[in-house]
């Protein structure tokens, strides 16, 4: 991507970006001790509590869990376009090569987003702008972040549907997305994301809506592209089969909790907390076939009244009186792994 | 709360709650939030002194202006004071009983014309959404004529032609125009009802069209009708009071509201304030009051609108 | 675009024929349950029948069918349409051709209406992105008590309120005060006056305009509320784009969409209330012309000035219908 690149490196340096001092020898990307409550009718609700999480160049972490446990949330204060009110950050760090985001103000901030870090949404349809064509809001990247002129932008967007593998980019470019079909919408997503070459993209259930052959497609274009661009990528689903595929770690989040954290193969191989054995063993397995398939019973609490001690205990195989009372803290594994679970022993025997 | 958690994380839908829960919850949540809006409360209490005035007016004035002897030429215009704090109309009658007795005029022709556009626009909405195809090309066709005529213009038309107009015709004539809104309304909400999933799994089992209509697509759809037949309570009010005023509605000796702020309106700048001012004060209260009420069910009913 | 504003112009001409056809079938039903307003108009005093006749003739109300309660008069309608087509709109009881009359006085409603339809708009989305940008502040408060309360006074009471309160009582002494700007005084008059054709329309404009800017405001804040908690909205703030730019542009846009098509059944209401306006305030327009003709009785002027409103309500519908698609590209794709 020439000319205006070079273009965004020269205003890069009378960019409010100029002053922040980051540290390339720091990790791309660390959450340490992330809270999120949002205000609500029915009290505070804590979305994320004491979340963290290391990402590295190159490196994709998986996000798993059901509706609900945050993980979305999770993604939109890291990117910091969460709603406020009624959702507030109560406390952490979003550290991007060493700088704490949530320091930073608010007009700096901005041009984290999109340059540095950014974000494919779930819903492509209801994601990209009805009314503007498909080009103009991939332009606009160029146009207010790198000072490109209507016509740069316009080409820039025909490279970057090109990149994507929409075919017919130069004509496409003029559509509105709700002319595109599902999984060339997702991957109208995927370009928006890429336009400024960011070093790291959050992927929030990006194939969830789409047809299984199209999500393995784009997923084969979104874990492609990373590995050509060494991208940070967090990818954020409830679909145990897609994070086995990409994910070199992953973090289990339950009811706001990060529950497990371990490298992907030691996670598959044996689970150290009871919730993410559940989730693997609710995965319904060809050699199993004609057997019952398990499943774990009853809902994720609510977060505005979680239950005391444990948040997982009432659904629990494992739980004792303590899990009931105890609010377990995250347990150190061996290999390098992290569970909340009291008894995480046993669930790695079991 | 976990609605809108769902909003806010995207995952699929795996832990859809019960129906039959997230029903009952739905209505629960409708009276308390009704029950905790003063707005609700000030509007319900105004709707009922309105519709007593309307249906009892004896009770909140003792001679009615209609009868003999009530009105004295000699009070002609006569201002407010404290025995009389609402003074006299121009024809010497008291202004406050002419306004109690006026209630009823206005308020049961918008009631009337309420219930008709109810019953066509709910009927004619669901048959066009549920059945579909040709019946619904009709009825849009011939709603998208109706919608043509701006509603004070086509009213006005037949009303000047009628030589002595009344409740009936009135009600006729408002009915015809008014009932066009609901209709669209009606078939927009039954249409989405029906692609609903639960609709089909209804049919499925095997369910009856009118069993389906009945328990699934009205019981969708009466919120808005609700909303939009206590909202068009005040717009009827106002538009038979327009009418009035304009002289194709009530006529003399009817005692009406928009016949005594015609009347007012001249003398009114002659400096007889009282006979505009006072009619036009009924008039707001009560549309007011209908609006009022129709928003406060609006925002207990569609919990978006939060 | 072309081909969407190709098939709008083939879907408006059946709306229109209908639309007119409902007009005439109303009326002609209405005149064979209650009677010839030919004879109403003259009450106990009529003239030789001879004279009813011709009056009847030239009122094109000697049609046999006027006769047959139940029958829609196609035929008559036909004609009329003939009629309608070559301009000829009737005439009055005077004699006066109701085209001529309608010409004549169409401009000072256009005026009337211009302003209205400027001031709602303008004043109407100001308000409403105000109140939407500040959910639940005073702002916010504040617009919405005082749109309920428009919304609640119907024009004719706002109308004669306006004209005692602002018209008399406080324009009254700027007219007469040596101090005073003239045009102030002439902003805030009873009546129209001739000499200044739109200052002396800003107070019966202002009024004509309120219910419907109180609606605009509403719809505006419920529809900006409504975008800015979307998916696109999300993704505009993903972009890094600036906060002003996030409404200004990704969600004013999509917001207006509606009151646009408000906007379109908003100029029916305008005519109806320009009727009530014009009458209070003494505008020489074509709502006094059916505001007298009503007093008068005069039936063929009232059906004549009603078709034609209903057919320039009708065109400028067709005009707001492209103006949506050109805001909306769902619709024009469709």
């Amino acid at each position: 991507m020439s000319e205006i690149l070079t273009e965004t490196e020269r205003r890069s340096n009378k960019s409010p970006l100029s002053g922040v001092s980051f540290d390339g020898s720091a990790p791309l990307l660390e959450v340490e001790d992330l809270e999120v409550e949002f205000h609500t009718r029915d009290g505070i609700a804590h979305a994320v509590n004491n979340v963290s999480f290391t990402l590295r160049e190159g490196e994709t972490l998986g996000i798993l869990g059901e509706s609900g446990c945050g993980k979305s949330v999770t993604a939109q204060a890291i990117m910091g376009i969460l709603d406020t009110p009624p959702a507030k950050v109560t406390g952490g760090q979003v550290r991007y090569r060493g700088v704490d985001l949530l320091q930073l103000e608010e007009k700096t901030r901005r041009h984290i987003r999109a340059n540095k870090i950014a974000i494919i949404f779930q819903d492509a349809l209801s994601s990209l702008n009805p009314v503007f064509t498909v080009g103009w809001q991939l332009g606009e990247l160029y146009r207010k972040h790198a000072g490109a002129s209507r016509a740069q932008a316009k080409s820039k967007a025909v490279e970057l549907l090109d990149l994507v593998g929409i075919p017919g980019a130069p004509a496409r470019i003029n559509s509105f997305p709700h002319q595109f079909s599902g999984g060339m919408r997702q991957r109208v997503m995927i370009a928006m994301a890429l336009a400024l070459e960011p070093d790291i993209i959050i992927a929030d259930e990006p194939t969830t809506a789409l047809d299984v052959t199209v999500q393995a497609q784009v997923m084969t274009l979104l874990s492609d592209l990373q590995r050509e661009m060494r991208l940070g990528l967090i990818l954020i689903t409830h679909d145990m089969g897609v994070v086995a595929d990409v994910a070199d770690k992953i973090c289990v989040m339950y009811a706001g909790h990060a529950v497990e954290r371990a490298d992907v193969y030691e996670i598959y191989e044996r689970p150290a907390h009871p919730y993410t054995k559940a989730l693997l063993e609710s995965i319904p397995r060809v050699d199993q076939k004609g057997q019952d398939l398990t499943v774990i019973k009853g809902l994720p609490p609510a977060l505005v009244d979680p239950p005391p001690g444990c948040s997982f205990h009432p659904r629990c195989a494992f739980a004792r009186d303590r899990c009931t009372t105890d609010e377990p803290p995250l347990y150190e594994v061996p290999g390098n792994r992290l569970s909340a679970c009291h008894y995480w022993e046993e669930v790695l025997e079991s | 709360m976990s609605d809108f958690l769902a909003a806010q994380d995207s995952a699929g839908h795996e832990h859809a709650q019960p129906r039959s829960d997230q029903n009952r919850s739905l209505w629960g949540d409708v009276r308390y939030e009704l029950m905790r809006n003063p707005v609700f409360w000030v509007s319900s209490v105004l709707v009922l002194v309105i519709l007593s005035m309307a249906f009892a007016p004896q009770l909140w004035a003792e001679t009615s202006p209609t009868a003999r002897g009530a009105c004295r030429l000699e009070n002609a215009r006569v201002e407010p004071s404290a025995a009389h704090p609402f003074g006299y109309t121009n024809a010497g009658c008291d202004m406050w009983s002419s306004l109690v007795y006026g209630t009823g005029k206005s308020v049961i022709v918008a009631i009337l014309v309420t219930i008709g556009t109810v019953i066509v626009g709910v009927t004619l909405g669901t048959v066009a959404g549920y059945v579909g195809g040709f019946a619904d090309t009709v009825i849009s066709r011939v709603t998208d004529i109706f919608f043509g005529l701006p509603f004070i213009l086509g009213a006005l038309v037949f009303l000047a032609i009628f030589p002595d107009r009344n409740v009936w015709t009135l009600t006729a004539v408002l009915t015809m125009f008014g009932w066009t809104s609901l209709t669209r309304v009606m078939r927009g909400s039954v249409i989405s009802t029906k692609q609903k999933d639960y609709v089909d799994a209804a049919r499925a089992l095997g369910a009856t069209n009118f069993f389906i209509i009945r328990k699934h697509i009205l019981a969708n759809s009466i919120a808005p009708v609700i909303v939009l037949a206590t909202i068009g309570l005040g717009a009827y009010i106002s538009a038979e009071a327009t009418l009035t005023f304009l002289g194709v509605g009530y006529q003399r000796p009817t005692v009406s509201w928009g016949l005594l702020v015609a009347e007012g309106q001249n003398l009114a700048l002659a400096g007889f304030w009282h006979l505009l001012v006072l009619p036009c004060a009924f008039i707001v209260v009560t549309v007011l009051s209908f609006i009022l009420l129709g928003d406060a069910l609006r925002d207990a009913l569609d919990p978006r609108a939060r | 675009m072309g081909r969407y504003v190709a098939r709008r112009l083939v879907q408006f001409i059946p709306v229109i024929l209908g639309t007119l056809f409902l007009l005439h079938v109303l009326s002609v039903l209405t005149i064979q349950i209650v009677g010839d307003p030919v004879r109403a108009l003259f009450g106990e005093n009529a003239p030789p029948e001879a004279i009813l006749e011709q009056l009847r003739a030239n009122y094109n109300l000697d049609d046999d069918c006027l006769e047959q309660t139940g029958n829609p008069c196609v035929r008559l309608f036909v004609d009329r349409l003939a009629q309608y087509a070559s301009g000829d709109f009737g005439i009055n009881f005077r004699g006066r051709s109701v085209a001529e009359l309608f010409v004549e006085r169409f401009p000072v409603t256009v005026r009337l209406t211009v302003i209205a339809l400027v001031f709602e708009t303008v004043v109407g989305i100001f308000l409403g992105v105000m109140a939407g940008l500040r959910k639940d502040k005073l702002v916010d408060n504040f617009v919405r008590f005082s749109t309920v309360l428009l919304i609640a006074f119907p024009v004719f009471v706002f109308g004669t309120l306006a004209q005692l309160f602002i018209g008399l009582e406080l324009g009254l002494p700027l007219r007469d005060s040596e101090r005073a700007p003239e045009w102030l005084g002439q902003m805030l008059t009873v009546t129209y006056n001739p000499e200044f054709p739109w200052l002396s329309l800003m107070l019966p404009g202002l009024v004509l305009g309120a219910f419907s800017l109180a609606a605009i405001a509403r719809l505006t804040r419920t529809s900006l509320i409504e975008n800015l908690r979307s998916d696109y909205v999300r993704t505009a703030r993903a972009k890094g784009l600036t906060s002003s730019r996030t409404v200004g542009v990704h969600t004013l846009r999509n917001s207006l969409i509606p009151v646009v098509t408000y906007i379109g059944i908003d100029i029916g209401l305008l005519l109806g209330g320009a009727l009530v306006t014009e009458g209070i305030f003494n505008i020489p327009g074509v709502g006094q012309l059916v505001f007298l003709a009503i007093q008068a009785n005069d039936t063929p002027v009232i059906l004549g000035v009603v078709t034609i409103l209903t057919v320039v309500f009708l065109v400028a519908n067709l005009l707001v219908d492209i103006l949506y698609a050109a805001l909306d590209p769902r619709i024009r794709y469709e």
